[in-house]
């Protein structure tokens, strides 16, 4: 073992500098951003790799974008689409994944199959006949038409991922909450689901992503000024003020942090639940 | 007795399986369906009327639309081909070197270098905008540290360069998928198959490739066909750096941008929800062929290792 750590010296060597180097190319687009988004207009364009100074140090950016957008709103909206669909994905999803996982009844695996096909088709495919859909349910310009849409899109991930982890829940316990006089209800909510609480927040952070950076169902199915989603928002506002760097950095800045944040809070749980297999 | 049991039991299965299978039914599978079956109709006036492949025939054959169709098309299967050479290699290295014993700061690099995939399109397709834009001088910058400042062109504005800039950048942002997974398959390999391989000689670069680049076979094929699917129904991006008309000249058109214009419509060209359909149904077809291509010709075919 010695010997083999004395002659992979310069390989460990030279493996951290390639993982370095990809680190640095990973990060330094994010950082420009944001350390130009604390410097004034010359200073952007005068010296755009040093970060700032006492004397280019400038809020202007943040002052423009906090003055004219709506962004407390578009967050708002996000916030509330993003948690309500992932309240429903998790609850449906976990209810039908127990269904599929304790039960044996006839079409058990036909309706896998079925869920599971949602997985590899994307919803996106149906999105004509979603928007008809929703202009003949009077659902165009609300937040529920995409908390339904983001709802269906999560759904086949979470039932396949947390089937996976259901069936390894012990019988012993099930049975023994049964002779206990609990109802299947109850197995589900006070013993099973508790249980399989790592895997709920992996999936969590697997479906949270993707319906927070989504801009194809906002741009279609509500891009009302009230509904308008952070990813819309940010879209639309960097569109009309191109011309005005501090606050298409500010704005740029403003939608990495929260997102960076919350990133920096699960990547372990993330990343664990990857590494773990989950996903396959 | 046995009999009221078994229908006891039917009840409480349908109420934890209703309502997953009553939102992705009504959301997911019946709007599909729905949109391969519009395909198939097409407007004469207010009303709606059957027209069988017609649509189709239009856009394969009818020189306004196939050349668009085809155009998206090829620029699509380009971009795939792009994240198929650049980001899974890339992706796979990076998991080899993450996944060596012993290494230090792992989880800081696996975290880092998974960042840029969190973040939503329109971060990235503006944030390399900006950076590669000629006005700001961050890309000549970087470029004139290391002495090449004469190969500087805005990318994103020249035809030529345009889509495989976007590729590249799109490459970017999602090498940390690839990475994970392997680096998954790769943890998963057991110890004893790699001091076997050490007993018998086989280490370093000749190990990868003739003991662990087998064994992790099947992710590699998961990794390809998600990434097939994830370009073929690609759209934000491009939106985002480039707008719905996918400059310059539509070099940049995928078949997402391209449904997006067909059934909204641009300028003075009116949305057609008939031709969306059919670009949609066919961005369903392709997707489904490489879905089963995958089940059906590779999987099958690639050996599985059980530990």
């Amino acid at each position: 073992m010695s010997s083999k750590a004395t002659t992979s010296l310069p390989r460990t060597i030279a493996a951290h500098a390639i993982l370095l180097l990809y680190t640095a190319i990973a990060l330094f687009p994010v950082l420009v951003i944001i350390v130009n988004s604390f410097k004034s207009r010359n200073a952007i364009f005068r010296t755009p790799l040093s970060p700032p100074t006492a004397e280019t140090f400038d809020l202007i950016g943040y002052r423009t974008v906090l003055a004219q957008g709506d962004f407390l709103l578009y967050f708002q909206n996000s916030f509330v689409v993003t948690v309500a669909s992932l309240f429903f994905v998790l609850l449906f999803g976990a209810m039908a994944a127990f269904a599929l996982a304790e039960y044996r009844f006839r079409g058990n695996t036909l309706m896998g199959l079925y869920l599971a096909l949602g997985i590899m088709i994307p919803i996106r495919l149906g999105t004509v006949a979603i928007l008809q859909l929703m202009v003949a349910s009077g659902l165009v310009n609300t937040l529920t038409a995409l908390i339904l849409v983001y709802t269906a899109q999560g759904l086949p991930l979470c039932v396949f991922i947390l089937s996976e982890f259901m069936k390894q829940v012990s019988d012993d316990l099930k049975n023994a909450g049964r002779i206990d006089g609990l109802s299947e209800y109850r197995i589900f909510f006070r013993l099973v689901l508790p249980l399989v609480r790592p895997a709920m927040a992996t999936v969590a952070v697997f479906t949270m992503i993707p319906i927070w950076n989504d801009l194809w169902f906002p741009l279609i199915l509500a891009p009302s000024e009230p509904t308008k989603t952070i990813t819309l928002g940010a879209q639309l506002f960097i569109g009309q003020y191109v011309t005005n760097w501090n606050a298409v950095l500010a704005a740029l800045s403003l939608a990495i942090l929260p997102v960076l944040i919350l990133y920096l809070f699960f990547s372990r749980q993330l990343i664990r639940g990857i590494t773990s297999g989950a996903v396959k | 007795m046995e009999g009221t049991q078994r229908r006891r039991r039917r009840w409480h299965i349908a109420v934890f399986l209703a309502p997953a299978m009553l939102v992705y039914t009504a959301i997911m599978i019946l709007p599909l369906f729905g949109t391969l079956q519009l395909s198939l109709f097409t407007a004469d006036g207010q009303s709606r009327v059957f027209a069988g492949l017609d649509n189709f025939r239009r856009l394969f054959l009818d020189p306004r639309w196939s050349a668009s169709f085809w155009n998206a098309l090829g620029n699509n299967f380009w971009f795939f081909i792009i994240h198929m050479l650049v980001q899974n290699p890339i992706g796979i290295g990076l998991a080899a070197l993450l996944s060596s014993p012993k290494l230090r700061f792992s989880a800081f690099y696996r975290t880092a270098i998974f960042i840029p995939t969190i973040l939503s399109f329109v971060i990235v397709g503006f944030t390399w905008k900006l950076i590669l834009s000629p006005l700001w001088g961050v890309a000549p910058n970087l470029l004139d540290l290391v002495g090449l400042k004469s190969l500087f062109t805005p990318w994103l504005g020249k035809e030529q360069y345009a889509l495989t800039t976007l590729g590249l950048i799109s490459v970017w942002q999602f090498v940390g998928i690839p990475m994970m997974l392997i680096y998954a398959a790769l943890l998963s390999i057991p110890d004893e198959v790699i001091e076997a391989a050490e007993c018998d000689g086989i280490t370093g670069m000749s190990q990868f490739w003739k003991i662990k680049l087998p064994l992790i076979l099947p992710s590699i094929g998961i990794i390809s066909v998600l990434t097939f699917v994830g370009n073929f129904n690609a759209f934000d991006l491009i939106y985002s750096a480039q707008g719905a008309l996918a400059g310059p000249n539509y070099s940049t058109d995928i078949l997402g941008t391209f449904l997006y214009r067909t059934f909204f419509g641009f300028q003075l060209q009116t949305g057609d929800p008939y031709m969306g359909s059919t670009i949609a149904s066919m961005m369903f077809f392709i997707i489904l062929a490489g879905v089963c291509l995958y089940l059906f010709a590779i999987q099958t075919r690639l050996r599985r290792y059980q530990f």
